[in-house]
């Protein structure tokens, strides 16, 4: 039989959304179900074409449904060196086949591809019937698909968006040292207050408070959200930036610049300088800030010139 | 002079060279992004030793449009794919960004 080789997923330590995964899935969730057979009557030759026809490298031979061995590549090459190829396939198909039922976990199915190597496994029924087959690739496509939809549920909840006119109201969920999250809030921000027209010095503003108020949560807390409201009717730009703890021990000294509390791989980072909140301040119009073990709140708001927006339009 | 012109001037490999050319107004020099975010005004030109996805963000952020590395620092591959998204080029120098720096600051001076 061809070697499939091993998948490389730890089954004993894996991530926890993998784990659910693996396990949440049977094997009849990833099998093919479309299977080419063979018979007893069938010679080894007829088996061959099989194979080459359907691009695959071993079929199962059955009787009615009843599996009774597997011929694969290998087999075909000895019976060509025995030069017995018309012969008929029990002659050569191996018969201690290695099976799969279809109500496992596919968790069971990675470990079997671990421990036996093969390059396939015949799935049966609880009533021992063949109802599909199981290749490595089989299950990298159905985790992958899945592992998809997992992202998609994730950014779904990571990020809101609501546009009412001109106005919106965008928010983005942080999770601890999650580097490459944040920034996208300030980033998308800018890029709706550039469709709007706004002046370039009231974005770098709303950009920079969003920008570090998001590192800050990143940084600083174990997560929060930030969310940005622009309001054209009050003519100004609002940041919430809520996260759950652990909260500042001294505002004071968290409002001055040079103050940080950041480690040194944060540093390395070029963030972690005890700017971050005094540059928001400083490019806010009203700023306030609170906070307790719970959690920190901070608002910021930017005011937008009334005669500039529309001027740009 | 024009931003696609420092290349030559400074002896700078191009990294990533999609990005909307422009007449060069002036540079500034920092590691620390929250820095760049607080004081680089008008300017077209990042010199940095800070390469990381990060420097992009902020970089698009305070409207500059090239990032220049100095001390031949590695550029990670998702930085690349980064700033090509957000059109910033990417120059890379051997040198410091006091030696950059100081041969800039005399090319933009001169008349």
């Amino acid at each position: 039989m061809s070697r499939g080789g091993p998948i490389p997923i730890d089954t004993d330590a894996p991530s926890p959304l993998i784990t659910e995964l693996i396990y949440r899935l049977k094997v009849r969730d990833v099998m093919t179900r479309e299977l080419k057979t063979c018979t007893v009557e069938d010679s080894i030759r007829d088996a061959q074409q099989t194979m080459k026809e359907n691009g695959v490298t071993g079929i199962p031979v059955v009787s009615d449904s009843r599996l009774l061995g597997i011929v694969s590549m290998d087999d075909v090459i000895r019976a060509l060196e025995d030069g017995r190829i018309d012969q008929p396939v029990p002659h050569y198909m191996t018969r201690s086949v290695i099976v799969l039922e279809d109500d496992m976990p596919l968790s069971f199915g990675i470990s079997y591809m671990e421990k036996y190597r093969y390059g396939r496994f015949p799935v049966l029924d609880a009533g021992k019937n063949l109802v599909g087959i199981v290749t490595s690739r089989d299950i990298i496509i159905a985790l992958l698909l899945e592992i998809n939809k997992e992202v998609q549920r994730f950014e779904d909840t990571t990020r809101q968006a609501e546009t009412d006119g001109r106005g919106f109201r965008l928010e983005y969920t942080t999770r601890k040292f999650d580097f490459e999250m944040a920034g996208r809030l300030s980033t998308e921000t800018k890029k709706l207050l550039k469709d709007r027209n706004l002046p370039p010095k009231i974005m770098r503003r709303v950009a920079v408070a969003t920008y570090e108020l998001e590192m800050n949560q990143v940084v600083h807390s174990v997560g929060g959200t930030v969310r940005v409201t622009f309001e054209p009717d009050n003519h100004e730009v609002k940041i919430v930036a809520q996260d759950n703890g652990p909260g500042i021990e001294n505002v004071e000294d968290a409002l001055d610049e040079g103050f940080s509390t950041a480690n040194e791989w944060i540093r390395s980072l070029g963030f972690g300088a005890g700017m971050g909140l005094p540059n928001t301040r400083r490019v806010s119009d009203s700023f306030d800030i609170s906070s307790s073990p719970e959690g920190t709140l901070v608002r910021a708001t930017i005011h937008i010139p009334m005669e500039e927006p529309d001027a740009a339009l | 002079m024009q931003l696609s012109d420092l290349p030559a001037a400074l002896d700078l490999s191009i990294i990533q060279d999609q990005y909307e050319d422009c007449e060069l107004r002036g540079a500034y020099t920092s590691d620390l992004l929250s820095d760049v975010m607080a004081n680089a005004d008008d300017v077209d030109v990042l010199i940095t030793i800070q390469s990381h996805k990060n420097t992009v963000a902020v970089t698009t952020l305070v409207g500059a449009t090239v990032i220049l590395v100095c001390n031949n620092r590695p550029v990670p591959d998702d930085m690349v794919e980064a700033a090509r998204g957000e059109s910033v080029g990417i120059f890379r120098s051997s040198r410091s960004q006091f030696e950059i720096s100081g041969e800039l600051y005399r090319l933009l001076a001169s008349p």
